[in-house]
């Protein structure tokens, strides 16, 4: 267990290897409760979305979802998020844990012009996520929706073991898988039905650490990580989320056309190492004929599924990235192609 | 978890086992998991010199990675070639599964833990 953004939260239930094998080969079942729910309801939530957010939340049609950013005026990332659209005038922001608090004040203020309520809804949530090629098979005896109409980054309405919940295609582990959102009083049973209804289909409950090397292998950026205020979206390769196209202005429009202009500071560079020895967060990414570093590793681990230590690191533009300095040590690396793994089915 | 009644131990979580004038070390299940699945250690090469309570190797997991201290004073014997294919080992049976062998310099140190010193150590850790 470790403490995380105030929850204490399992970072494995057996071993993170297994766990992570199993999401990728079976299932596996996450109880992300920590994350925050925020909700802006109004007639006007559309639009204060638009203006509040990087991307055109206008445009999403009612049951689909966005990944999506919120932005400083100097076009720093606050937050990167998950909204879904679950009606014509209702919208549900899914926040980092540590940032819900700092996503709710910044929308509020934000939505302050606009005709539309903004609440807190965190505690109101559980979010169990169940992730892999098998989470079709064993969600389908557990819900009336018929999960073959709800695509890749969408949702419904609906009912998990009996109780009423959320349910959406999205996830964080690049498997194919559902978010059940629903009551806290209620997740106990939902998670207790869905393990046992999965156990002979391979899924195994799974914690922190797989969550985190299995979204790194998928190449999804963690906040904090990836992502800060220090960083635009265009950094983290993921200008596409910034839609200049919408109507009306938006917060950080003016800092990001000119980064969108003048290229990224940094590039988003996946890195294989030729060694056993792991890159962690901070390690300095070398190149040749460089005699400060070319820029420093945000995420590394072993990859379970490559069998080789993988890496997403901060690279200055026009330098090709050789080696990774592990603890004194200048261990050769291989720029790779992100993400490091894509799923087949 | 029980802490073996048979071993010496370090605050640093290893575990010494001294037969003659030769220590065998490893780390305790404690450490174990604590750290995580190992994914590599690095251990000192054989025939060099190791000082007690100075970094020797380094285990790697999944999430972290920490240095592997000398208990003991004295010069490495041996090494643990089964870890280098198998590092999985050291969380399956971290007792059975020894790092490296150290033919001892002199006395032990004499501020190794006994087992139940050592288990007090890692309930007062939690």
């Amino acid at each position: 267990m470790t403490g995380f953004a105030g929850f204490w939260m399992p970072l494995r239930y057996s071993g993170e290897t297994a766990e992570h094998n199993a999401v990728r080969r079976a299932a596996g079942l996450f109880d992300l409760s920590h994350m925050g729910e925020i909700i802006l309801a109004g007639a006007e939530a559309a639009a204060a979305l638009d203006y509040a957010l990087v991307g055109e939340l206008s445009a999403v049609t009612p049951g689909r979802a966005r990944y999506t950013m919120i932005c400083a005026e100097d076009g720093g990332v606050l937050d990167d998020l998950v909204v879904y659209r679950r009606s014509d005038r209702e919208y549900l922001v899914i926040a980092n844990a540590a940032n819900t608090a700092r996503v709710f004040a910044e929308l509020t203020t934000r939505s302050g012009r606009y005709d539309c309520s903004v609440t807190d809804a965190t505690s109101d949530y559980a979010l169990i996520a169940l992730q892999g090629p098998a989470a079709v098979q064993v969600l389908t005896p557990l819900t009336e929706l018929d999960l073959a109409t709800i695509k890749y980054y969408a949702g419904a309405d609906g009912s998990v073991a009996g109780r009423p919940a959320w349910v959406s295609r999205t996830g964080y582990t690049g498997e194919d898988g559902f978010e059940v959102y629903c009551a806290p009083d209620d997740a106990p049973h939902v998670w207790n039905t869905l393990l046992a209804a999965g156990v002979p289909a391979g899924l195994v409950p799974a914690g922190l650490a797989a969550r985190d090397t299995l979204r790194l292998e998928a190449g999804m950026p963690l906040y904090g990580n990836e992502l800060g205020p220090d960083v635009t979206p265009f950094e983290a390769n993921l200008g596409r989320v910034v839609k200049f196209g919408k109507p009306g202005d938006f917060v950080g429009r003016a800092a990001l056309a000119e980064r969108a202009t003048t290229g990224p500071l940094h590039i988003l560079t996946g890195l294989t190492i030729q060694s056993r020895r792991v890159p962690r967060h901070g390690y300095p990414v070398l190149a040749d004929g460089r005699d400060v570093p070319a820029g420093y590793v945000t995420s590394g681990a072993p990859s379970p599924t490559l069998g080789v230590p993988i890496a997403m690191a901060y690279v200055v533009p026009d330098v090709v990235p050789t080696a990774v300095d592990i603890r004194g040590e200048a261990v050769p690396a291989i720029v790779t192609e992100l993400p490091f793994y894509r799923r087949r089915h | 978890m029980s802490v073996p009644a048979e071993l010496q131990y370090t605050p640093e979580h290893e575990w010494v086992s001294v037969e003659g004038h030769v220590a065998t070390v490893g780390i305790t299940d404690y450490a174990a998991q604590q750290l995580g699945d190992v994914v590599y250690v690095s251990l000192p090469a054989v025939g060099s010199a190791v000082t007690a309570g100075e970094p020797c190797g380094e285990v790697e997991s999944v999430k972290s990675v920490s240095d592997l201290y000398s208990p003991v004073d004295g010069e490495v014997t041996e090494v643990n070639e089964d870890l280098d294919g198998d590092p999985a080992l050291v969380n399956a049976e971290p007792y059975n599964t020894w790092m490296f062998r150290v033919r001892l310099d002199g006395d032990l140190p004499s501020d190794l833990l006994s087992p139940d010193q050592y288990d007090a150590l890692t309930k007062s850790a939690g």
